[in-house]
């Protein structure tokens, strides 16, 4: 967690700090578990297969969950997610690296909020996933 | 070959059987530990996408044993009031839309659903609109 923005800060063309993942297949277990999405492409490797899938992946809502915190992390307790939306391109597997960015490409003053792009890429550097968010934050 | 037949479309615009859930503490607890989250807010909110938990009530898909494989395109989520434990959220999705297209895996049916969330003030919690994209058997 990072010190609060203000709105005044959040000029177009900041970075937001990007939030880190190193997914496991034991957290797509508790993911499977906490969010009640047991599809087995996600924990069964043999069922995977079977699917014409490399081995398990991510659940994409686990991806919109990491880039939920993306925004959460950096909006701070005073900041307001109004928006959240993310498209899923490209799969991603248990033990790769995978980093959150965002970028603010948009202000509306008289909302009080900024718009920002935000994606995931692997380890290989490919944007798996791609969305926006909208935030609002406080005047100073 | 098409796999959109008219009994699915027919079913575009219709809403599923509304459902309520019971927000527990523990639950949020379990959903932040799964993500990875370890925000301290959410001993008393919910983490934005929290509400995949509850699941969907999505209206049945006649013929969808033609396309049993499904894949989550992604999630679009717009917020209102906070989900706290203790709230009691209920939810209906409807079928949007329904389109068929060739992919690069054959044919795919591309179904979009808006699910309203709302709290037991009647308060809306958060909307989401959801792609999945469902596929013959491989």
């Amino acid at each position: 967690m990072s010190t609060q923005p203000y709105l005044d800060d959040a000029t177009v063309g900041t970075e937001l700090p990007p939030l880190v993942k190193e997914p496991t297949t034991r957290q797509l277990v508790m993911y499977a578990g906490a969010s009640g999405d047991f599809y087995e492409i996600h924990y069964d490797k043999d069922f995977a297969a079977e699917q014409g899938l490399p081995g398990v992946i991510l659940h994409g809502a686990l991806k919109s969950a990491y880039l939920g915190q993306l925004m959460t992390d950096w909006m701070g307790a005073e900041g307001q997610l109004l928006s959240l939306s993310v498209r899923y391109r490209e799969m991603d597997v248990p033990g790769d690296v995978l980093t959150c960015k965002g970028t603010v490409v948009e202000r509306d003053e008289e909302a009080g909020s900024v718009r920002c792009e935000i994606w995931i890429e692997n380890g290989a550097g490919v944007r798996t996933t791609t969305g926006e968010a909208v935030v609002a934050l406080p005047a100073r | 070959m098409s796999v959109l037949t008219p009994a699915m479309q027919a079913a575009v615009g219709r809403d599923g059987e509304p459902r309520t859930t019971i927000i527990e503490r523990g639950a949020i607890e379990r959903f932040a530990a799964a993500i990875g989250d370890d925000n301290p807010a959410y001993a008393d909110v919910a983490p934005p996408t929290f509400l995949r938990s509850v699941g969907l009530a999505i209206p049945t898909l006649p013929d969808s044993e033609a396309v049993p494989r499904v894949l989550d395109g992604g999630s679009e989520w717009t917020y209102g009031e906070p989900v706290r434990p203790g709230d009691a959220i209920t939810f209906v999705t409807q079928m949007e839309n329904l389109i068929e297209r060739e992919g690069r895996m054959g044919s795919m049916l591309i179904a979009t659903y808006v699910t309203r969330y709302t709290n037991q003030r009647g308060e809306l919690a958060a909307t989401q609109r959801n792609t999945l994209i469902r596929m013959p058997a491989a």
